[in-house]
Parts: C-alpha cells; structure tokens; sequence
C-alpha cells in the first residue's frame, strides 16, 4: 500500500469530476428515447380514503392523452406487490406482517401523495392536463398520523391489528432489569427523532423503453443499485424476466438511501412502456418527491442509562416507537431494527443492553434508509444519555467516555447486542478532537459569549456505526432476502488499458477514481489506463449497489480479489512465455520478473501476450485476462470516532450558530483522501441539518406542512460553517484493504454532538428537534 | 403551467390595452413570485402580459427623494451608490431579498403590487413614507397595503414607480425565514420630517406601521427607548416557523437592532 | 411564438410555446442538458444560467422575456481543454460529489465573483443562498470559489 501519485492513499482529482464542471454528466433526464410520450402520476390528495371510482373519460379526451392507467390495469395484468426484502420476527417469533403494497393504490389510499394512477401523454403539458381531468371519487377517512398513538387509532390496513408491523426486542432483558436494580444512578431521556425528507438534489426519474422485435425491455433509472431493481421488477413485480429487462442507472445525482428502493412510479412506467410498446417518462417535480419519495428516521424513544457512582456504565434500556409510514418500503423494516437496536453498545462496555422497538403503520409517506439509517438514531440515544448523565454526575464529558471505551486490548470485542467489533481505538479519535477544538479554551469562549448577551455549548458525539453490509450469512440469518456480497470484474484490454466493472454504484462518491486508483496501485498501471464501469445491468454480472457505506470495503474487496486473479493469471503467462514455473515469477509496480535472471515482462506485453495466444498449451492455460470475483464479508466494519461541536446561541433571537465543528474519523485505510474528507463534510452537513433545520411535518389530518423548500429547511451554505477533519487508523482486519467506509459517519455523529451542545448552552436537558430558533427562544425563557 | 397567451406590452398604454381585451390578464414584471405561481398551476390567466420591456419605468433618480423605476431591479437598486447615498437603509433591504439570482430578476414593482406578507420592501414603503405612483395616480404608502396580497391598486392599474423621501436616518433588520428566506420579520425605524416611523412586514397579513414602537421611539431614535416595550401579538401571524408571539418578540428585537445601527 | 435568443455565442430562431420556460427551451430544444432542474419553487438554483451577463434561474424566466438576450450556459463557459477558472476550482478543490448541482452553482459562483469586492469565506456563503448542495456540506465549494476569485 506503498503511497504514490496516484495511488491507494493519494488525494487525486476525479475522473468523473470533467463531465460534470462541464456540464456532460448524463443524468436519467437527459436521457430521451426516440417517440417517447411523457408520463404523470395522479396523487392521493387524500391521508387515507377508499377509493369509490375514477373516471378516466374525460382525461383521454384531453388532446395528445395516449393512456390512463390505473391500479385496477397493473393488477389485470399480474403486477405484483412492491415487496419488503427484509423480514423481522417479533418477540413472539410471529413474522413481521406486511400489508399489501400494490405499485398503483387500488381500493384504498393511505398517504398524501401515494400514486393511483398515472396518465401518459405525447407531450408533457398533455399529460398534466390529463391528469387534471381524472376525477376521482374518495371518500375520506379519518388520517392516523401520531406514531406514539398509532396503535389505539383506526386500523389502516386489514392484515394489521392495531397498525403494528412487529414488536421486536434485542438483548438480555433480565440481565439488563438487574443492572439497573443495582444501580447508584438512572439517566433517562425521551427522545422524538425528527422526520426527514432526503431531498438528493437530482429528482427521481425513469426512462422505460420496450423493444417490440426482442421483447427486451430497457429501464434508464435513478437508482442506487440497478439490478437490485431489476431483480425485484422481474422477481416478485414479475415486469420481465431478467434476462429480457435491462436496468440502467446513469449519473445519479445524490441518493443518501433515497434511490434505493423500488418505488411505483419506475414500476408502472417501465410497465406501461411495455404495454405502449413506445418509451415512457417521467421525471418527477420536486414537490412530488416531497411526497413520495420515502422518508428517514421518525422515532419516538425512551432511553435510560444506569450507571455507578463512578460513572461506569451498568445498563441500557431502550423502548423505540418507529413510524413506517404507510407501507412497508424496501428495507424498512430492518432500519429501526438491525441497523438501530444493534449499534446500541456504541463505543462502550455497557455489559446489559435491552432494546424493544415496535414499527407502526401511520397515514405518512413510507419511512426506510436515509442517510446512516438505524446508526444516527442509536448514536443520538446513547450519546445524548451518555452527555445526560455526565452532567447528572457532573463527569466531564471526556472523562465519562473514557472511563467507559472499549479498549484497544479488548478487541474482537462481543457487544451485548449482536455484534463483534474488530478494532478501533477510541481514545485516539477523542484525544485529537479534543485538541482540534481546544476544549482547555471553551470555558473562556463560554464567557465570552455571555458577556455579550449569548449563551455557548459544547457538545460531543462518540458514535460507531456497522458498515460495509454485509456478511450474508448474518444478513440471511436476521431475515435479508438477499446477499449482501459484492462482484468485481477486472478485464484488461488487448493493449493493456483495464476496464473495471463493478456492483458497486456511483451517485456522488467518485468510484470511478478511489476504484480505479486500487487497481492502478495493484496492477502497477497508470490511472488513466483505468476506466470504471458501473450502474448497468446489462454491462455486470451483478450487484448489490452502494448503501450503508459498503462500496470500498465490499465492492473494493472484490475488486482485489478480481486483481490477485489478473495476477496470478499474468504469472502463468509470463511463465509459460520464459518456460518455467509461475512461482518462479514476481509481480511488482506493473513487471512480471523471474526471479534471479533479468527477464520480465510489462504488464502490457502480458495482456497482448494472453489476446495473441501464439503457442499457448490450451488444456492448461486459456487466452484472455479477465477475471471476476464474489466477495462475502467476514463481518461488518466499524467506522467510529468522535465528533466535537460548539455553538453560539443568539440571546434575543433563540437563533443557534454551529461556532466549530471537529469531526475526527477512524475509517480505517483510506484510498483518496480528498473523496473521504468531501463525504464527511456532506454528512456533517446533514446532520447538522437534522439537528437545526430539517423536519417533515404532517397536520393533524396528515398533510405534508412541509412540501416544498419554502418550509422545508434545506442547510444552505450560510448555515454551516467551515469543518476542521481529521481522521485516526485501526485498518480493518478483515478486508484485504483495510478499510471501514466512510459515506455516513458524518450524518451518524454530527446530530448528537450539536444537540449536545445546544442544550448544554441552555442549560435545558432536552429539546426537541430540530433546535429551530423559537424552539430555542422559548427554552431560554423569560430571558428573551 | 396552464397555457396562456404571452404578450409584450411595448408602452403602458399598449400593456392597459392587453389588459383591457384580455379575458383574464396578468401583468408580469420580474416573474419572481408570478412564474412559480404558474407553474405550479395556482394560477390560470388567459394572458400574461410583459412588461419588463417598458424600459421607461427602469431606473433610479435620485435627488430631494429616492425615486426606483418599478422594473428596477432588486440588485440594481442594492448596487447603486447613489441610492446608498441618500438611504442606505434601503440598498441593505434590497441587498437581503431573496438570493442573488431572485434579486437579478425581481423589480419593485412586482414585489410591492404583490403585498406578501413576508416581502422586504413593504416595510421600506410604509416605514418610509413612500409613495406609490401608477399609471393612474400616486398612493400614499400607509394606505398602500390593504390586505393579504390585497393593494389598493385597481384593476389593471400599473405601479410606475415608488418614491422614496430621504430620511434623516433609517436602518432595516430582518429575520429571515430558514427555509425560504423571506421575513419571518422585518422592521425598517425611519426619522422621516422629524417624526419616527417604524414599518413591519413579515409579521401581519400585510406590511404595516407599528404604533408601539414609534410612541415608544418618540422621543428619539435611541435602544434603551425600547427597553419593557413589547408589541401585542394578537393579529400577527403564526405558521410552522414562528408563532405570533415570538413574532412580537422579534418586533421588537429588530427594531432595536435597526435602532442600534444608527447609534 | 417565435423567440430569438444567443447562447453560447451561437443565434437561434425557435418556435417555442407561450409557456416556455428558458430552461425548457435550452434543454429540450437545444440539447444544453447541463442546465438542471432541482425544484418547482425558484429555491435550488441547479439552472442557474446567465442572461445579459447576469445570474439567473432559468426555471423562473419565460422564454417570452429571454427573446432577444445573450444567455450562456454551462457549456459555454469553457472546454474540458480550456477550463474556465471555476470550473477548474471546482475541480481542483473537490467542489461536487454528484454534479448535479454543480453547473447552477458555477454560474452562480461565477457571477458572485464577477460581481462582489472584498470576498470572504462569509461572504462566499451568503452570496450562495441561492444554490442548494446536498453532497458537499458547501465547505469544498467555499474553498474553490475563493480559489478562483483569485484566477479570475
């Protein structure tokens, strides 16, 4: 892992970045295919109301209205479910129950904006003119929306009593009871973790196309994990077999969980192609995503930590409401669950952990993976209880974790809640956040502050995460429907140059450069001669996409192992070429060498040695240098580290101001410097968005209050200030690169550590988020 | 957006014709508040009318009084040194609309013939004592807003200009709305003709003078004149961002901050 | 209606609906897909583009009232060979994750510069409060914009 120019470790610019500064990038709404007609769907204006009957009549009346479908045509035509692929069991061992989810709601409609029918036009504006007149007949029922009191309100779906999915329950609950028996201190808090809207800047789009001549149907998608999409679409949509549906995700612009799943509209418009058998699309307006794409978070908690005297962690308890929404999204289920209850060691030898977690069904769009999914939620418990309790006992903040971390001697390290930690080094991580942000000088920056008029917090956030997902074997054993491995292909050129194909998929990360600076780096090749291949069915074998920061550490795993195939298969050659042995052949910086004797070969001599075959002894040694590998984790990676922030609160106005922030990572390895700092600083950023700004609000009668950027409150750049970043390494000791993953650990850290800070500045123990200006106002009191 | 028919007025007289043989007109200026309105299909017009190409009502004249030409631009009016000259209070208000591509486009004339509740320059209008002329008439800015996006314009009457008097001091604090960055409040405190004015948007249904404050600021513009003064919330706003009372607070908070600029 | 508007250097004549939007009419009518549309309310500013030398958001501009105007794009700002210094910036300072913002905010860092005296890192950020990142958390995008100021 020597560091060079170009390398594993160096901080190169994007490969991709001249596309996109020159206004090249081809995103799915760029894309146009010849004759296509446009595609809009019809909303729910409704929470929840029976359907009573939709006239079309009218609408295809409207000049240019090619079609209107409804949920009834997708049914008549056996278009499944849209499935949920991972399966909880409730504490009785009853499987989790999943309401039917048809793409196109048919009797019923149980959120504002949920699809249940969709007109497809020869121009936009028709389409929009058709969709106008539609008219629907509901009859309204009465919105369920309150997650803390979905189980005694109306029952939304047959199959569901008391609107609960499952009542799950992780650790030792007997255990955990006595811990806190013999106990010498309680904290406690109850927590509302805020609803989200991802809101990745690129809308969600679908381009389907049918060719009539081969049956095949083409889907151009916004989606992070095409043939996760194409598997779902063909196995259980049952659109097409795979062999016959291609699924396209070209430049995607931002996901953060958001484009993972599969949703209605890229189902019934790559379903309509087919049944036009003319190019569909549809490109969805902002306020639609608003609406339908699915949302994060929402959890309504209490936590208590029991501790002693001496602030030595003794228990941790934990009772979670968890708003699915309306339906079951793809993998909603496993979010509050496998990726929450889970993590809830955090980075600490708390030896009884007890988590339940009941998921409800409410009148609100579906709730799955937004940006850390399941971690930000379990960080902000334990490290909003951790702050709670050191200022119960009044432990200094960095002194509490100390006295608890999990130490570096004490790895693999069993946490009570299922998981083996590998590594890591706690202290590292905090000793240096705490000299970034100078915690010596808070008190007189405390003071300043007050002196005029303000108020001053600080606030930390040790958080861990589980990424890479995931090893299948454990994913499967807690209900996946899926592997969660990764594929690689390594094909290198007649002359030399590599293309790479991966599962992995690009939205904004730059694998095409930290992946092609890995096989630069192993193969001794320059980057340019790397080009990176992703996000089309029909160009890999498989994929499981990018989510839950698994792309270096899964994807990049199997990229090496595709790499040690090229090699071992080059030795061979060269071998074969200088008549002797492949153990008697070296590979370093790009050269086949054989040992003890000036001979070698350059890898590019190899690679046209294997496509010009002159005298190879075919029964033993095939043409060609191309080789794919499958790698399955071991176990999941743990990014950890510890995040500090301080901020000023506006006497007068409530108003709060992130003063610093220091976010200081253990990702392991890293490939490109550069690329891991930008996905910290977007995290961060997130976050902090969750903390201060950011809320999906529904009325009473389960409206979207908050559906456009007018109420929405996106962070902005005058909202954030300038990171300090640092990072510490405790390489993986399970992956060939050593490394962790580095896409959510800003978004997992940051929202504890600044709601730490702003209620240690008021001096409340807690508040609810987001920590709006009147939120604050009113908690400074009367002091305004 | 619905379809219509787009016309491009080439005199005023020309754009009150459009308007008088439409079927439903609308006149657009900037289209800051108009084109979103449209597109979101809030709004059905038979014809939008263009009046952007009127350069006659482009422009800044400054002289005993700041007169803006009502296609001004907001970046125009916050980049004019004149204009910074004689009110400064106003090049900061023009400098804070929206963001820097909103203020490129958005005139003065449109945003005040619209009366939101939550734009800058109706506080500039009332706070200062402006003056709206017309096509028709000159109206005086106290009786300017009548409503909710009601003004005492008439049907088809086009806002030519607004006319500024130079005050001995004024000074413009807003609070923004997080997300959209409209005024969740903002006050403009003016010493116009030796009396104290102080204008507040964001807060009502329409801009308007706050009473509390200008008794309060009577006897000179000075922070501590503001010190107990509160401001009653009972007909203020209350929406997901701020209540009507801590819109009263902020009243009050920006007032003394507009205040403290000037001392 | 018949609209004639320069972009990029190059004259067009099109026939284009009353209710065109700028936008519409460079991404579907001339192809100039490196314009971006975001969001439905004017806030984004993925389709920032400059009309008349100013930055505007070609969402909210009528191709009725673009008649006439010299528009420039993010294609016409410069080439993968000759960069404009932003672009250039942008790349050098690791300003985009997923691009997709990435033009409006060029054109909009563009103008700032061009338009602005004395810019620091704040007023960096203020000038930017029309252009929303979802990637980047704006600190990379800070940095390049005040690496180009001084290139440009």
């Amino acid at each position: 892992m020597a560091e060079n120019g170009t390398g594993i470790g160096a901080a190169v610019k994007r490969k991709e970045d001249m596309r996109f500064i020159t206004g090249a990038g081809r995103y799915t709404d760029d894309i146009d295919q010849a004759g296509q007609a446009c595609a809009v769907f019809l909303r729910s204006p409704h929470a929840r109301a029976t359907i009573g009957g939709i006239d079309t009549g009218a609408a295809l009346q409207v000049p240019g209205v090619v079609a209107v479908y409804t949920g009834a045509d997708l049914a008549a035509d056996g278009i499944g479910d849209l499935p949920c692929g991972w399966l909880v069991k409730s504490k009785d061992g009853s499987d989790m129950i999943q309401p039917p989810h048809p793409p196109l709601a048919v009797e019923r409609v149980n959120y504002v904006g949920e699809p249940y029918g969709l007109v497809i036009a020869d121009s936009l504006q028709a389409a929009r003119d058709g969709a106008e007149a539609v008219v629907a007949d509901f009859d309204d029922l009465p919105a369920v929306v309150g997650v803390a009191t979905a189980d005694q309100a109306d029952q939304l779906h047959e199959s569901v009593p008391n609107n609960q999915c499952y009542d799950w329950e992780l650790g030792d609950k007997v255990a955990t009871d006595a811990a806190f028996a013999n106990a010498d201190h309680v904290a406690s808090l109850d927590i509302v973790n805020n609803r989200l809207i991802p809101n990745a800047m690129e809308p969600r789009a679908a381009v389907g196309d049918y060719d009539a001549a081969s049956g095949v149907y083409t889907l151009h998608t916004t989606s992070q994990n095409p043939h996760l999409e194409r598997l779902v679409l063909a196995a259980f949509v049952q659109v097409a077999p795979e062999s016959r549906l291609r699924v396209v995700s070209p430049d995607v612009g931002g996901g953060f969980g958001s484009k993972i799943f599969v949703y209605a509209e890229e189902t019934a418009v790559i379903w309509a192609a087919g049944k036009l058998r003319r190019a569909v699309k549809w490109r969805a307006e902002r306020s639609e995503s608003f609406l339908a794409d699915a949302h994060g978070r929402d959890h309504v908690t209490k936590a208590e930590l029991a501790l002693s005297s001496d602030g030595t962690f003794l228990g941790l308890r934990v009772k979670t409401i968890a708003n699915m929404g309306a339906y079951l999204s793809t993998f909603a289920s496993s979010v509050p669950t496998y990726l929450y209850g889970t993590l809830m060691a955090g980075q600490y030898k708390t030896p009884a952990i007890y988590v339940e977690v009941r998921a409800m069904f409410t009148n609100t769009a579906p709730v799955d993976a937004y940006r850390g999914a399941g971690r930000p939620e379990a960080t902000y418990v334990v490290e909003r209880l951790v702050e709670t309790a050191a200022r119960d006992l009044s432990m200094d903040l960095a002194e509490i974790r100390r006295r608890n971390f999990i130490q570096p001697e004490d790895f693999p390290y069993a946490t009570p809640v299922a998981l083996t930690y590998d590594t890591g080094d706690y202290e590292a991580s905090l000793d240096k956040a705490l000299r970034h942000i100078d915690y010596q000088g808070f008190g007189a920056r405390r003071a300043a502050s007050e002196a005029n008029g303000n108020r001053r917090g600080i606030g930390f956030s040790s958080y861990i995460e589980a990424c890479g997902l995931a090893p299948s074997q454990v994913a499967l054993s807690l209900g996946a429907g899926v592997g969660l491995f990764e594929s690689a292909e390594v094909r290198v050129n007649v002359t030399g140059s590599v293309t790479v194909i991966t599962g992995s998929h690009s939205h904004g990360q730059g694998h095409e450069t930290t992946f092609a600076q890995v096989v630069s780096d192993r193969l001794g090749i320059p980057l340019d001669d790397v080009e990176v291949v992703h996000g089309d069915t029909a160009r890999s074998d498989y994929g499981l996409g990018t989510y839950g920061s698994r792309s270096i550490a899964v994807g990049g795993s199997a990229l090496i192992r595709a790499t040690d195939k090229i090699i071992a298969k080059g030795k061979k050659i060269v071998a074969h070429n200088f008549e002797t042995t492949e153990d008697n052949i070296d590979f370093t910086d790009g050269i086949f060498a054989e040992h003890e004797s000036n001979r070698s070969m350059a890898f590019a001599e190899v690679a046209f040695a294997a496509y010009v075959p002159a005298n190879f002894p075919l029964d033993e040694l095939e043409p060609g240098l191309s080789e794919k590998a499958f790698y399955d984790p071991g176990n999941f990676t743990y990014p950890a580290g510890t995040h500090i922030c301080e901020v000023e609160i506006d006497g007068e106005t409530g108003v709060p101001t992130i003063a610093a922030f220091v976010a200081v990572d253990d990702f392991g390895h890293v490939i490109n410097p550069m690329i891991v700092e930008g996905q910290v600083h977007g995290g961060l950023c997130q976050g902090i968005g969750q903390a201060l700004l950011e809320h999906g609000v529904y009325d009473d009668a389960g409206q979207l209050v908050t559906g456009s950027y007018m109420d929405y409150c996106m962070p902005r750049a005058d909202d954030v200030p300038s990171f300090t970043v640092d990072t510490t390494v405790t390489p993986c000791t399970h992956n060939p690169l050593g490394v962790k993953g580095c896409g959510e650990a800003g978004a997992i850290g940051a929202t504890a550590a600044v709601m730490n800070a702003v209620t240690d500045a008021l001096g409340v123990k807690s508040l609810p988020m987001p920590a709006t200006p009147e939120t604050v106002w009113k908690a400074l009191g009367s002091a305004g | 957006m619905y379809q219509f028919n787009y016309r491009k007025a080439s005199s005023l007289e020309h754009a009150a014709d459009l308007q008088a043989n439409a079927e439903d007109g609308v006149y657009l200026a900037g289209g800051m508040t108009l084109i979103p309105t449209l597109k979101q299909r809030l709004a059905a017009p038979s014809d939008v009318i263009d009046v952007g190409g009127l350069d006659g009502l482009r422009g800044i004249d400054v002289g005993a009084t700041v007169r803006v030409g009502a296609l001004t631009a907001h970046a125009e009016v916050a980049a004019s040194a004149e204009v910074r000259g004689a009110i400064p209070a106003l090049s900061d208000l023009a400098e804070g609309i929206g963001d820097a591509h909103v203020r490129n486009r958005g005139t003065i004339g449109g945003s005040v013939a619209n009366s939101d509740p939550a734009a800058d320059y109706p506080a500039a209008v009332v706070g200062l004592g402006a003056t709206v002329h017309t096509d028709r008439r000159s109206i005086v800015g106290d009786d300017f807003f009548t409503d909710l996006f009601e003004t005492a314009l008439d049907e088809g009457e086009i806002i030519t200009s607004v006319e500024f008097p130079v005050p001995a001091q004024a000074a413009y604090a807003k609070f923004p709305n997080p997300a959209s960055r409209y005024a969740i409040v903002g006050v403009m405190v003016a010493e116009v003709d030796d009396a104290v004015r102080v204008g507040v948007t964001g807060a009502g249904p329409c801009a308007f003078r706050s009473a509390e404050l200008e008794a309060a600021l009577a006897g000179g513009l000075s922070v501590s004149a503001l010190d107990g003064v509160s401001v009653s919330s009972g007909d203020l706003n209350s929406d997901l961002h701020a209540s009507a009372e801590y819109r009263a607070h902020l009243v009050v908070v920006m007032a003394r901050r507009a205040v403290a600029q000037l001392t | 209606m018949e609209v004639t508007l320069t972009v990029n250097g190059a004259p067009h004549s099109l026939d284009v609906p009353d209710n065109a939007l700028l936008v519409e009419v460079l991404r579907e009518r001339l192809g100039l897909t490196g314009t971006h549309v975001g969001c439905d309310t004017s806030q984004c500013g993925a389709c920032v583009v400059h009309m008349d030398g100013c930055a505007v958001k070609s969402c909210t501009v009528l191709a009725g009232q673009a008649d006439g105007a010299e528009v420039t794009t993010i294609e016409g700002i410069g080439t993968a060979d000759a960069l404009h210094p932003m672009q250039e910036a942008f790349r050098d300072c690791h300003a985009l994750q997923c691009g997709f913002c990435t033009p409006g905010m060029i054109m909009a860092a563009i103008d700032l510069v061009k338009t602005s005296e004395d810019l620091d890192e704040q007023a960096v950020r203020d000038g930017l409060e029309g252009n929303l990142c979802r990637c980047t958390g704006y600190h990379n995008i800070v940095r390049a914009v005040l690496a180009a100021r001084d290139n440009m």
